[in-house]
């Protein structure tokens, strides 16, 4: 992970001097606290992962907050953020607007994965659904249940707003890049999504697995005819859940210590376990491992 | 002696009218260019629309059609569907919001004693403040699912959800101004009245309700300003599906909750970025118009009216 990070030689004489002057000035001042914004389904964990973080070390201070990814992206760009946490890869344009200001490219390190998962009403009667489905209720194709063995009803469909990483991957995965149909309802995060879900029985959303209380999560197959996977840590691990993706920290600078410790701290196994406490799954085997076993927390 | 202190005094007091008038003209002005400013700045980020010729080719084709799908491998930026969600919502909270507000008016002024009346207006005051976010949160939570149960809607989260919970916010507004209106009518114009026969009722509405009618407008049009720049709740209970539909009980998107939802996380300078301020231009515009419409032809002709002339 720490290649990553390659440091160059021009840029080790830089940190030399910048650390020089911060023990020159910066002795007396306090750590600087670490500004992480961006995606709205990271933010519970990221959350977690600073309040243990400063716990274990209590002279650095993170700070987590929302807002998308879009607006974690926005502020890497305009200085306001340490690190962006974004819910999806970061694109060509984001990625050129960074090299432009900063003159070099953008660092990314996955810390996580997430499965996007299916949401219906606890009552509803359907077991499984498949992406090609998937994709006709989101386009407009399918709009009542009887098309999938349910009642005579109309399909309620809820979605993400367009700021959100989760929309786009779920346009891009599920959709394969066609345009959602205008009936699609979007709601200010997966919380919101959920809650409408779990109040009406012919509604279907998706949404991060982090917060799935009330509703039932749909076991998800490839294709019409292959078998539907449930959503579990083994299953998006090991990428045979359909619909998992990857959750990125993104630095437009080269991390000063400070961050690059709460960095590396996050790729710990101890973190990772955190991960795992969080409803998302750890991005490392040796991680994935320790979390099985539940470790101190 | 004498005389001198008193020029000096003179003098001094005319200096400090000038002062406080240069001041208070000053401070106005701020005030004044402020709005100015905020307008020409959100134009400034729209006129790529019409001015860059990129922009141009990508928003115009599809300004006017039903399609608003902004984030898109081939974006459609169609405001027609945001239009009439934010017609629809605003003017099914006016319906609601401005007999009740009207009404509740005219029964604190002529018919409440003094004391109620004492509580009902701070009460409606304190109202007229209360956080959007949390009338938002009420109509997800508990309005939506009573409505569902009245209407027998197909879509729990719809314009009429919406529209009843703006609403909320419209009437303490409309209902304290009109409050205000009603009661500077003059006691002498209702004694008349009484004098002449008439009831409590035929004065109140015949005679003390036309006369505050300038008044009522003023807080209908406060109320209209602030149910079409809600945001919040519009955000929260109506669903936000672009569709093209008069049907009450379907989703909507307003003008207001695309410009909330997604101002965040556009690309600064993308064409999805200055459509998304025409929007505001076009809120600020027909607010703009709406108000001078009222305060310089309806007022006036309101005021001729009940002049006599």
């Amino acid at each position: 992970m720490l290649s990553l990070l390659h440091i160059t030689s021009d840029m080790r004489t830089h940190i030399f001097l910048m650390s020089l002057l911060f023990a020159v000035f910066g002795c007396a001042a306090p750590d600087r606290p670490i500004t992480v914004r961006g995606s709205d389904t990271m933010v519970a964990l990221g959350q977690k992962w600073a309040e243990i973080y400063m716990h274990k070390f209590p002279s650095q201070t993170v700070q987590v907050n929302g807002g998308g990814s879009g607006t974690g992206i926005a502020a890497l760009i305009n200085r306001t953020a340490d690190i962006c946490q974004s819910s999806r890869p970061m694109k060509a344009r984001e990625r050129k607007k960074i090299q432009e200001k900063f003159g070099r490219e953008v660092i990314e390190i996955p810390v996580a994965k997430d499965g996007i998962v299916i949401y219906v009403h606890k009552d509803n009667p359907i077991s499984k659904i498949s992406i090609p489905q998937l994709c006709k209720i989101y386009t407009g194709q399918i709009q009542n249940w009887k098309e999938l063995g349910g009642e005579d009803r109309r399909i309620i469909v809820y979605g993400r707003e367009n700021s959100s990483g989760t929309y786009e991957f779920f346009k891009k995965e599920v959709l394969k890049g066609a345009d959602f149909a205008d009936h699609v309802q979007t709601l200010p995060g997966t919380a919101a999504v959920v809650n409408a879900v779990s109040k009406d029985l012919y509604s279907i959303g998706y949404g991060g697995n982090a917060y799935s209380q009330g509703v039932r999560i749909l076991p998800v197959s490839r294709t019409d005819t292959s078998q539907a996977i449930e959503a579990n840590e083994l299953s998006i691990t090991m990428g045979e859940y359909p619909i998992s993706r990857n959750l990125y920290f993104y630095l437009a600078k080269v991390p000063n210590d400070g961050i690059q410790h709460f960095i590396d701290w996050v790729l710990s196994d101890e973190a990772q376990a955190i991960v795992a406490e969080q409803g998302y799954f750890p991005i490392k085997k040796t991680a994935l491992q320790s979390a099985g076993v539940k470790t101190a927390f | 002696m004498d005389t001198y202190t008193k020029t000096a005094h003179l003098l001094r007091a005319e200096w400090l009218d000038r002062i406080m008038r240069v001041l208070i003209v000053a401070v106005a002005s701020v005030a004044l260019s402020i709005i100015f400013l905020i307008f020409i700045f959100t134009f400034k980020e729209a006129k790529d629309v019409f001015f860059d010729a990129d922009t141009r080719h990508e928003v115009l084709p599809t300004l006017f059609s039903t399609t608003w799908q902004p984030v898109s491998d081939n974006p459609k930026y169609g405001i027609v569907p945001l239009l009439i969600g934010t017609l629809k919502t605003t003017l099914i909270a006016m319906v609601i919001a401005v007999p009740i507000g009207v009404l509740a008016a005219l029964y604190t002024s002529c018919f409440a004693p003094a004391w109620l009346r004492e509580v009902i207006k701070p009460a409606a005051e304190v109202l007229a403040g209360f956080p959007s976010v949390v009338i938002g949160f009420f109509a997800l939570f508990v309005l939506a699912d009573v409505l569902q149960a009245l209407t027998h809607a197909e879509v729990r989260l719809n314009a009429l959800v919406g529209g009843v919970a703006i609403s909320l916010t419209a009437i303490p507004i409309i209902f304290t101004i009109s409050e205000d209106a009603l009661s500077a009518v003059p006691k002498s114009i209702q004694e008349a009245s009484y004098g002449l026969g008439a009831t409590r009722w035929e004065t109140a509405f015949y005679i003390t309700l036309p006369a505050a009618y300038p008044g009522i407008f003023a807080a209908s049009l406060l109320g209209f300003g602030r149910a079409i720049g809600e945001t919040l709740i519009v955000l929260m209970a109506t669903g936000n599906a672009p569709i093209s539909s008069w049907t009450l009980t379907d989703s909507v998107r307003t003008l207001t909750a695309t410009i909330g939802a997604e101002m965040a996380e556009v690309v600064f300078g993308d064409p999805h970025y200055s459509v998304l301020f025409l929007i505001s231009t076009v809120l600020f515009l027909s607010a703009f118009i709406l108000n001078s419409v009222a305060e310089f032809y309806i007022k006036a002709r309101l005021m001729k009216k009940f002049k006599g002339e």
